[in-house]
């Protein structure tokens, strides 16, 4: 949406292996990515895919075993970090700040390492947080703390922001207010790169997204680019009552209507063009084949399938599955046993 | 508005320290009661009295006479049958067991007692004067009382000197890895601040907090123990600030690399152990052997101590103490650039 401006985050062939003893992690493998002026960008993934390690490489808090990276138009190491650093705004994934100190006076902190920022106060009404200006860190709960960390990274008015999973864990109030703060960010034509394992945040919130996987891109486009890619804008997904399965995907997948198939742990996901003429049909072969329908649920296609569809597998198959319950694809049970 | 990142960082360092509880309590309070328990502990005491026990026979009633007022002071006699003397001599309940037989006195004692010896020196003293000795010069005893020249005059300063060392090692290098284990040092890194500005934050705050730590310390022992600062009140306030500075480069050296608070918390015992021993806190080091001397001369705090106790108690001047405090500068500012060159942010 924005091309022809060269890009604030360019980096190519990115790898980094992590040398610890006897076991090499090779968390980023060949790892080529541009971030254009404007835009929302996110990385997306499941845990351990390598994001937080690509973006602290990005920020110049580590150095990549090879590869190239170039921010704002400048190189980590060459001399300018300082000047680099006065232009972007960062949360890490984890860090606690200063306990014992009240949020005006960390965010006051924050803004006296910049040469120009904003007013410590506005800041921290933009974080909504101007109720508990004179608290303490220790006594803030977990979204107010990740909102001032969003606030310290705001805090020196930065052309490009890093968001290393700012709403990991918090509930869907505070996500809300996270994804406001951003949007406000970017209404003022400024550059973000957020991670999250979240697709329906990284749907709702970014322009572009790249999907990773075990240190690699492995999509890359707008959301509704990478649904469409799937072909049809439904998904839908059973299970029938034998564990022993032998449906060959080969034999739906000629229904038409249907544009994909895949196994799932415990049934199949299709991703299906015409719902009206395919789920008929779908059942009708069931009914042929002697099975007996368990579970049948239809819904709007997400990222999170065309993370299956590419992977086989949920993002979230360790954790929690927040991504499929969003309000934007709560999915509405056709039929049921 | 303007804003000042070296200021910001200290005022914020300041603030941490004074909102922690802990950290005011081992740098002001632990202090204070250990130099009430020591100067308690070794305040002049009148003369410790002698315990002597008389193995019981014909004699042992002179003997007993001679021990006792109006003929002499000091002793607690007691006769007593002589495999009673002996089982108390061996249980330390009395220092000497004096036997009377035909040919004289016969003095049974463990010489690797203090105590027992001086008794020994004691009793036959007594015993020989009731006996009719006389002495062939006359000699008379002045004893050493007055503040200045006691015991705790010497601790006080040795207990300020350890605890600028204690604080600057502690104070700093706790702090340091206690934030590198938060990623807060990661997460200052990756804003465009100074190094440099953040190191000398944490010295900065030392300077502070030790000003409170000096008055405390300086103050028990001056309004409970009498302690006389012969010296300048603001040359012993430069020593000590200098000494503050100086281990707390020593300290951010010692936790430069340290990523978990065991390991810092080792490395500063390793460090700290020599100078508890070697460097005078608590007795001269001049007892140890003249070949140790040089390495002990060698110990920051040993200077530190040397200068206090030369301004404090014999009131010496700065320039006088030059070698000593160029030393605490030359070693603090060498740990604090190699600290900066070698930190380990992340
Ligand atoms: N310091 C390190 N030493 C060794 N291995 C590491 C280190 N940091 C990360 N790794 C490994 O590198 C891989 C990628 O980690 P990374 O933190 O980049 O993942 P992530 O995508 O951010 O995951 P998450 O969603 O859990 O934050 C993981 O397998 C991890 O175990
Ligand atoms: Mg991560």
């Amino acid at each position: 949406m924005l091309n022809g401006s060269s890009p604030i985050i360019k980096c190519s062939g990115l790898c980094k292996t992590y040398d610890t003893g006897r076991n090499r992690v090779e968390a980023v493998r060949g790892l080529d990515l541009e971030v254009h002026s404007g835009e929302c960008f996110g990385l997306l993934g499941p845990n351990g895919a390598g994001k937080t390690t690509t973006v602290e490489i990005l920020e110049g808090l580590l150095a990549p075993t090879s590869g190239s990276v170039e921010v704002l138009g400048m190189r980590w190491g060459a001399g300018g970090d300082r000047a680099l650093r006065q232009q972007i705004g960062i949360t890490l994934q984890e860090t606690r700040l200063n306990d014992k100190l009240t949020v005006v006076e960390v965010v006051t902190l924050f803004r006296s390492f910049y040469r120009r920022g904003l007013d410590p106060a506005g800041v921290i009404e933009a974080v909504s947080l101007q109720e508990k200006r004179k608290a303490r860190v220790e006594k803030l709960s977990g979204g107010q703390r990740q909102r001032l960390a969003v606030a310290c990274a705001l805090v020196g008015d930065p052309q490009l922001l890093f968001l290393d999973e700012p709403t990991t864990g918090l509930d869907p109030q505070s996500r809300r207010e996270i994804w406001a703060i951003v949007r406000r960010h970017q209404a003022r034509g400024r550059t973000t790169l957020i991670t999250t394992h979240y697709m329906d945040e990284a749907e709702r919130l970014c322009d572009r997204v790249a999907v990773v996987d075990h240190g690699k891109i492995i999509a890359l486009g707008t959301p509704s680019e990478l649904i469409a890619r799937l072909g049809g804008g439904h998904v839908v997904e059973f299970a029938v009552n034998r564990q022993d399965l032998p449906l060959e995907l080969g034999r739906v997948s000629d229904i038409p209507g249907i544009e994909s198939a895949c196994r799932q742990r415990d049934g199949f996901l299709l991703t299906v063009s015409a719902p009206h003429l395919a789920i008929p049909r779908l059942l009708e072969r069931l009914n042929e084949w002697n099975y007996e329908l368990n579970r049948l649920t239809t819904r709007h296609a997400s990222l999170e399938d065309v993370f299956v569809s590419l992977t086989g597998r949920h993002i979230e198959d360790d954790g929690g599955d927040s991504a499929s319950v969003g309000p934007g694809h709560a999915g509405h049970a056709v039929a049921t046993e | 508005m303007e804003y000042h990142a070296l200021k910001e960082l200290w005022l914020c360092r300041v603030r941490q320290f004074y909102r922690e509880p802990e950290a005011v309590f081992w740098t002001y309070v632990f202090p204070l009661i250990m130099i009430v328990g020591l100067g308690i502990a070794f305040r002049n005491r009148p003369a410790e009295r002698i315990a002597v026990d008389v193995v019981k026979s014909d004699g042992s009633a002179d003997a007993m006479a001679a021990l006792s007022p109006p003929v002499a002071d000091g002793f607690d006699v007691e006769v007593r049958r002589r495999i009673d003397c002996r089982e108390r001599l061996r249980l330390g309940k009395t220092s000497i067991v004096v036997d009377v037989t035909d040919e004289g006195y016969v003095y049974r004692y463990d010489p690797t007692r203090p105590e027992s010896v001086s008794a020994r020196a004691r009793v036959d003293d007594a015993l020989q004067r009731a006996a009719g000795r006389t002495d062939p010069v006359a000699a008379s005893d002045h004893l050493v009382m007055e503040p200045g020249s006691r015991y705790i005059d010497f601790l006080v300063p040795g207990l300020l000197g350890m605890n600028l060392m204690g604080g600057g090692l502690w104070g700093i290098g706790y702090v340091t890895v206690d934030m590198r284990v938060r990623k807060l040092l990661k997460r200052l890194v990756a804003s465009p601040m100074r190094r440099s500005d953040f190191l000398l934050s944490l010295v900065g705050g030392r300077l502070i907090f030790t000003v409170p730590e000096v008055a405390v310390v300086l103050g028990a022992g001056v309004l409970l123990f009498d302690i006389m600062i012969t010296g300048r009140v603001a040359s012993v306030m430069a020593v000590a600030l200098l000494g503050a500075c100086s281990f707390s480069g020593i300290g951010l050296l010692v936790a430069c690399r340290a990523r978990r608070l065991e390991t810092v918390t080792g490395l500063m015992n390793v460090i700290m152990l020599p100078m508890w021993l070697l460097s005078g806190i608590f007795f001269s080091y001049e007892r140890f052997p003249a070949w140790l001397h040089p390495f002990i001369k060698a110990l920051p705090l040993t200077q530190l101590n040397d200068a206090l106790r030369a301004v404090i108690l014999e009131g010496e001047s700065l320039p006088s103490q030059w070698f000593a405090l160029l030393y605490l500068t030359v070693m603090g500012t060498g740990c604090f650039c190699l600290a900066l060159r070698w930190f380990r942010w992340n």
